[in-house]
């Protein structure tokens, strides 16, 4: 068992004994146009199963809804107007201010200004109306709650650091499902849709669900990696919205763009899961934000369950003493 | 126009996703506990010589377990997969960690049991030779079954506070001792309705303990979790459940003071406690997956704590950074 919680190489801690380097996905959703070129590549290449009925949500362009079983990138629409743009301005600037400490061995962190006051900080006009769009997808986190409450052995840590499930394996119990900060694996369904009476015959001839019942969510490609391929979702990306490769060069590449946007006055810009020291010990996929991550459906302070296992174990062992204690009482009193 | 609500969140949808489990974990968290209880008192009467109450836990015990570990299989996605729980052994999973108590639970269970079938047809067990060894090895096993009893009852609680689950999670420091009296309470109630009162007195002794247990450690959970993340156990179906739960565990222990005197009343009052044990496991189980569906438990909680840590001075541990 390795460390659950705090700043860690998640594959050394899983004893993998080659140091591959770390992969992770850098997604910057301020040069997302929301194509959904990552949703299809990814369904595509995975041979991923349809995802609910084919109906409009009334969530702007976003009619997928949110990460599951089936769905592995999500790309979520937010529209905003003046006001909220403002908020997120403003949240950006008070997250600067609280002069974080740089994170990571100095060297590799370029010299960003925390004080913005140095530089040309004049904000651009507030826009009247702005799309957030933000592909969405398994942090790969270094504490992974599913992973460590997986009893099976089902999930797994890559020699890349990434977390896999093995279909084979999972009997699908579901305990990952709860287990996840973010809410991203599920449990596939039989995958039953209803369609449109006239799409019947075309129904018909849709290949069985695969994997019924198991645990799914991304394996950022685990078998493309493997290959020394990209993940198709990084590859279909026609902005370079998703940035694939070492997970120390996504991290530095995202502060180097964050310290950009904010020199354009664009304070809104904040970085997601690449502080180390967060509850789940930084994510293997590092997002650029333009506002508050419950904005994009993401938890604002996640926290690996498991960093609190030994808690749980202690109370749970005080527990038990107390309910043996308890029947001890019961049977003496009876004696005497 | 919609009143803007006072957390922000995307088209209203959940953050975490709730644990895809049925009633049937719900009905394990309940015979689980019975189970375990039982074995203890199991084990009282073999060494303070109640055969009775001895024979009575014994069979309640693996009754229950069985019941539940059917229960806990059929909930699976993969039924025909369930003997992967016992492929490895994971500390960092409780899931794993209680599929290894339960295995071990459920063997001394068994044989205590099943010696006590054999007496019960009159040694009509085909057992031939194994039956010596049975006689000699029960009141080992039942110790064996007693020396597990108590984990099988707490791990059910561990299990369910290490999620991401708020309201569960939120209760992770309290909830094994609910878990623990809510069982107590249980197998002490099945005990006063299979067990002549003569026999039954640690049945109700303990029923007692477990009822003034279970009602201060549910106080106390609910008092030190995030009152918005205790929410779920007082609203909708799942309030409703732990309060009529917290009515018949009174009930119940009220009924343990006089149920000596009949047989009637120790039978009614434990009908209240075990009705009560399954209430509270329903409760808590529903209040979670509650929770789960609605993100206003995920993200209010959680903004209330980095800004907590925030005020505190601690600035470095958001997963949020400027840079
Ligand atoms: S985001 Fe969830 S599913 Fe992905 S690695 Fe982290 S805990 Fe596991
Ligand atoms: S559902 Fe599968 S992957 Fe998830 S915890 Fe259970 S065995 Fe592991
Ligand atoms: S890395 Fe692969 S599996 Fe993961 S979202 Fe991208 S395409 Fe899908």
């Amino acid at each position: 068992m390795g460390q659950l919680s705090g700043p860690t190489d998640p594959a050394a801690d899983a004893h993998w004994e080659h140091s591959h380097p770390r992969k992770g996905f850098f997604t910057d959703t301020s040069i997302c146009i929301g194509c959904k070129a990552c949703e299809v590549a990814c369904k595509e290449w995975n041979h991923n199963p349809q995802d609910g009925n084919l109906e409009l949500l009334e969530s702007s362009y976003d009619n997928t809804g949110a990460l599951g079983a089936s769905t592995w990138r999500h790309v979520a629409f937010v529209e905003q107007g003046r006001e909220r743009i403002a908020e997120a301005r403003e949240s950006g600037r008070a997250l600067v201010n609280l002069g974080m400490p740089p994170i990571g061995p100095p060297s590799a962190a370029p010299a960003i200004a925390p004080d913005l006051a140095e530089v040309d900080t004049t904000p651009p006009d507030t826009a009247d109306f702005r799309w957030l769009m933000s592909s969405d997808v398994c942090k790969h986190c270094t504490h992974a709650g599913c992973l460590d409450v997986c009893p099976t052995g089902a999930l797994f840590r890559t020699e890349f650091g990434t977390v896999v499930v093995q279909d084979d394996v999972c009997n699908g119990c579901g305990t990952c499902v709860a287990g996840c900060p973010f809410g991203v694996i599920e449990r596939r369904r039989d995958g039953t849709v209803a369609v449109a009476a006239e799409r019947e015959d075309q129904h018909a001839q849709h290949p069985a669900v695969p994997n019924v019942g198991i645990a799914q969510k991304c394996t950022l490609c685990y078998d493309r990696l493997v290959a020394d391929e990209t993940p198709a979702c990084a590859k279909a990306c026609p902005t370079t919205s998703i940035k694939f490769g070492d997970h120390d060069d996504m991290v530095e590449t995202a502060k180097e763009r964050v310290a950009d946007l904010h020199a354009q006055g664009l304070t809104e810009a904040r970085l997601y899961g690449a502080n180390e020291l967060d509850g789940v010990g930084g994510t293997g996929s590092v997002f650029l934000l333009l506002d508050e991550p419950e904005v994009y459906g993401l938890p604002p302070d996640p926290r690996v369950p498991t960093a609190d296992l030994p808690t749980m174990y202690r109370r749970a062992g005080v527990a038990v003493v107390g309910m043996v204690a308890a029947a001890a009482l019961a049977f003496l009193r009876g004696r005497a | 126009m919609v009143p803007e609500p006072e957390f922000t969140s995307y088209y209203g949808r959940p953050v975490v996703k709730p644990a895809p489990w049925g009633d049937d974990v719900a009905v394990y968290l309940f015979l689980g506990g019975v189970a375990g209880g039982s074995a203890l008192l199991g084990l009282g009467g073999q060494l303070t010589g109640r055969p009775t109450l001895r024979r009575n836990a014994r069979l309640s015990a693996l009754a229950a377990v069985s019941v539940g570990a059917v229960a806990l299989v059929k909930d699976l996605g993969r039924p025909e997969r369930f003997l992967n729980m016992l492929r490895t052994f994971k500390v960092t999973s409780p899931m794993s960690v209680g599929s290894w108590i339960l295995s071990a639970f459920s063997t001394g269970t068994a044989v205590s049991a099943v010696a006590e079938i054999d007496r019960l047809s009159n040694d009509r067990l085909p057992l031939g030779p194994l039956r010596s060894v049975l006689r000699a090895v029960e009141g080992p096993a039942g110790f064996e079954a007693a020396l597990f009893a108590g984990p099988l009852a707490a791990y059910t609680a561990v299990l369910l506070g290490d999620t991401a689950t708020p309201t569960w999670n939120a209760g992770h420091e309290e909830l094994p001792f609910v878990f623990v009296s809510s069982a107590t309470l249980a197998s002490a109630g099945l005990a006063m309705i299979t067990t002549p009162v003569r026999e039954a007195g640690p049945a109700r002794t303990l029923g007692a303990l477990g009822v003034v247990g279970e009602l201060i450690a549910m106080r106390v959970m609910e008092h030190r979790m995030d009152p918005v993340a205790a929410e779920p156990l007082r609203q909708g179906k799942a309030g409703a459940m732990l309060k009529w739960s917290e009515r018949l565990v009174a009930a119940g222990g009220a009924g343990t003071l006089l149920a000596g005197r009949s047989r009637a009343v120790a039978v009614a009052s434990g009908l209240s406690l075990l009705a009560a044990s399954a209430l509270t496991r329903f409760g808590v189980f529903e209040a979670g997956l509650s929770s789960a569906r609605d993100p206003r438990y995920t993200i209010e909680p959680q903004k209330t704590r980095l800004a907590r840590r925030r005020a505190a001075g601690i600035t470095d541990d958001s997963i949020t950074t400027a840079g």
